[in-house]
């Protein structure tokens, strides 16, 4: 069993949800990052969630786009990012999943990457530009390492989707909650409960939502729906502009989410 | 991807639905300005002593450029799928142009994306789009370019995908895009062939078209691919492919997946995506629509490049011999056909893709040569 998976059992048990910080590696510099990744762990996060740099990232919004062209200024890599964690998992054990574009990974070899990242401790990954479509190879390396491999589903998706998309999915489902990119406007309507619950009509993966969450009123009503929580463009943000500020609002997620 | 498959049964849909064939070739015909000219070029073929020269006149289409094709396809298609708002990139400005004027045709709200550093180049096109009744947004993130203004159409599509179309310009991105866009430029290959028969009573010995995204090359060749005729596909070489100042994808590029489709792409070793250059917007991308890349390692396509130098003086020739001022992308073309003409025979016939008209180039040149217009 992945540590993933140990993580979201864990949390079953003890009637939790998940608290899945987000950040931008690399950005101000991966020795922060580091620093960030252990403030997490003490702020109660359960998994975190690492984004890698890239030239185009066009799943994100304008906030995780500056911290990208910022880590790419700093010289940061996809090689750097597994390394640093590599450094990491020698002080903590929390799960880690990268988020990352296709190209980083490709230009890197995919065998070498699923090789190079699962032996640096990396728990999963995250491409947003990966359909599970074209994702055949992928999933099938994945499997003789400990990363698991973790597709998107969005509010358009039909069930055909859905089947597809679960299937492919291990560690858990990541449900963006809006259409659109990264650090958007939420909208708590009823929607958010009905195409949740018709996820869970095919499949007991644990489902863990993303996009657009910021305020801890926010985080609250996506974890009563869901399995966890993800809060990336609100963080990065906060890093950037009033880095004081930041263990308070983890603190106030923390809290927001149970 | 639902957004994907939903536009590949519609286009299919659309494809065999008789009253939309219908209503694409009315417009063709009556809007577009089709079927555009092959003209013979003379002079440029007694100045050059080879190979008699036709150029497919894509200039004359309505709107200056082969990119009306694909984009009055494309309105038809957003409407026959009931979407009411259409979206594109453009790097030149000519297919925010030809965009904006199918929304304007079918009274669709329209919205163009344009980097900030092309809007300064192209600023006459911003304003025309204007006119056109479109809203131009500004992108300034990563390299301001082309590329950009893909990335944030992709962004607006995922946001908006809901009704709203995205007009994508070139034969790239996910499929079914290639295949559609091909589908809708395929007209100018599908003329020349009748008209060069009419004209010499045989098919041609080459085909030649400059490659950006590659639409008007894919427009030109595919009708020919069967058939036993010579293509030549010239890329942007820049400043020279050494200075690493360029946009040759095959001479300076490698095997990536970008935007949505794997082809050659221009990157560093960590897979980020290259700053290019080109003394033309058009053909100033990273990438090349995927067909190209299997054209060329099957061997059916040959692929080579003209510098900025050798397209802004193709550029000035054609303007003074034939009374034809060429977009700076198909003086791309012209120029290979500089080199290449002479060293054949007067019995061989060449087709060359003249994908638009120079008249937004003008202004640039000037800057070039050191006058203030």
């Amino acid at each position: 069993m992945s540590r993933i998976e140990k993580t979201f059992r864990r949390l079953k048990k003890e009637r939790k949800k998940a608290f899945i910080p987000y950040i931008m590696a690399g950005d101000p510099s991966l020795d922060v990052t580091k620093e960030i990744v252990l403030l997490f762990e003490e702020c109660g996060a359960d998994i975190v969630e690492l984004g890698v740099p890239f030239s185009d990232p066009m799943a994100d919004g304008p906030t995780i786009q500056r911290a990208s062209e910022r880590a790419l200024k700093n010289g940061v890599t996809l090689k750097k990012v597994i390394s640093q964690v590599e450094d990491i998992r020698q002080t903590t054990q929390i799960p880690i999943v990268l988020m990352t574009y296709y190209n980083p990974i490709f230009k890197y070899g995919i065998e070498n990457f699923i090789r190079d990242s699962a032996a640096a401790g990396v728990d999963g990954v995250i491409i947003p530009d990966l359909p599970p479509d074209e994702a055949g190879d992928f999933i099938n390396l994945s499997k003789s390492t400990a990363l698991d491999t973790i597709f998107l589903l969005a509010p358009t998706s039909t069930d055909e989707r859905v089947k597809k998309v679960t299937k492919a999915s291990s560690g858990f489902v990541y449900y963006v909650s809006i259409t659109g990119i990264t650090g958007s406007a939420l909208l708590l309507d009823g929607s958010m409960e009905t195409l949740i619950s018709n996820i869970r009509k095919y499949t007991n993966k644990p489902i863990a939502v993303g996009f657009g969450v910021s305020a801890p009123d926010e985080a609250s009503a996506v974890a009563r729906l869901s399995d966890g929580v993800i809060v990336g463009s609100a963080i990065v943000k906060r890093l950037h502009d009033s880095p004081d500020e930041l263990k308070s609002y983890l603190m106030s997620i923390r809290e927001a989410i149970k | 991807m639902p957004a994907l498959i939903e536009l590949e049964e519609a286009f299919f849909h659309f494809k065999k639905d008789k009253e939309s064939q219908k209503e694409l070739r009315h417009l063709q015909e009556t809007y577009i300005g089709r079927p555009t000219p092959l003209y013979f070029a003379k002079r440029l073929t007694k100045h050059l002593g080879g190979a008699k020269i036709y150029l497919k006149r894509e200039d004359l289409a309505h709107t200056g450029a082969h990119k009306i094709n694909n984009a009055v396809g494309q309105v038809l298609l957003a409407e026959h799928m009931g979407k009411r708002r259409v979206i594109a990139e453009t790097g030149a400005g000519q297919h925010g142009v030809a965009t904006a004027t199918g929304a304007a045709l079918l009274g669709l709200d329209c919205e163009i994306y344009m980097g900030t550093e092309d809007m300064e180049r192209q600023a006459l096109n911003v304003f025309r789009m204007k006119l056109l009744g479109a809203k131009v947004t500004e992108v300034p993130t990563g390299s301001r370019t082309l590329k950009d203004a893909i990335n944030e159409a992709l962004r607006d599509w995922t946001t908006n995908v809901r009704d709203t179309h995205y007009v994508l310009g070139t034969v790239f991105g996910p499929h079914p895009f290639p295949v559609m866009v091909r589908d809708f430029q395929s007209v100018i290959g599908k003329e020349a062939k009748r008209q060069i028969l009419d004209a010499e009573g045989r098919l041609p010995d080459y085909l030649v078209a400059c490659v950006g995204g590659g639409s008007n090359a894919m427009g030109l060749f595919y009708e020919f691919l069967n058939e036993d005729v010579k293509m030549i596909g010239v890329e942007a070489g820049g400043k020279g492919i050494e200075t690493g100042e360029h946009a040759a994808r095959f001479a300076g590029g490698s095997i990536g997946v970008f935007q949505g489709c794997k082809s050659y792409l221009l990157q560093d070793s960590d897979g980020n995506v290259l700053g290019t250059h080109s003394v033309s917007a058009g053909l100033d991308y990273a990438s090349i629509g995927p067909e190209h890349p299997f054209l060329r390692d099957t061997g059916r396509v040959k692929y080579t490049y003209a510098t900025d130098v050798e397209a802004l003086s193709a550029f000035e020739l054609l303007s003074k011999i034939e009374g034809i001022i060429p977009a700076l992308e198909s003086a791309h073309a012209i120029a290979e056909v500089l080199k290449l003409a002479p060293e054949l025979s007067n019995e061989k016939v060449m087709i060359i893709n003249l994908s638009g008209r120079g008249d937004k180039d003008v202004q640039h040149v000037a800057r070039i040569k050191g006058m203030e217009l």
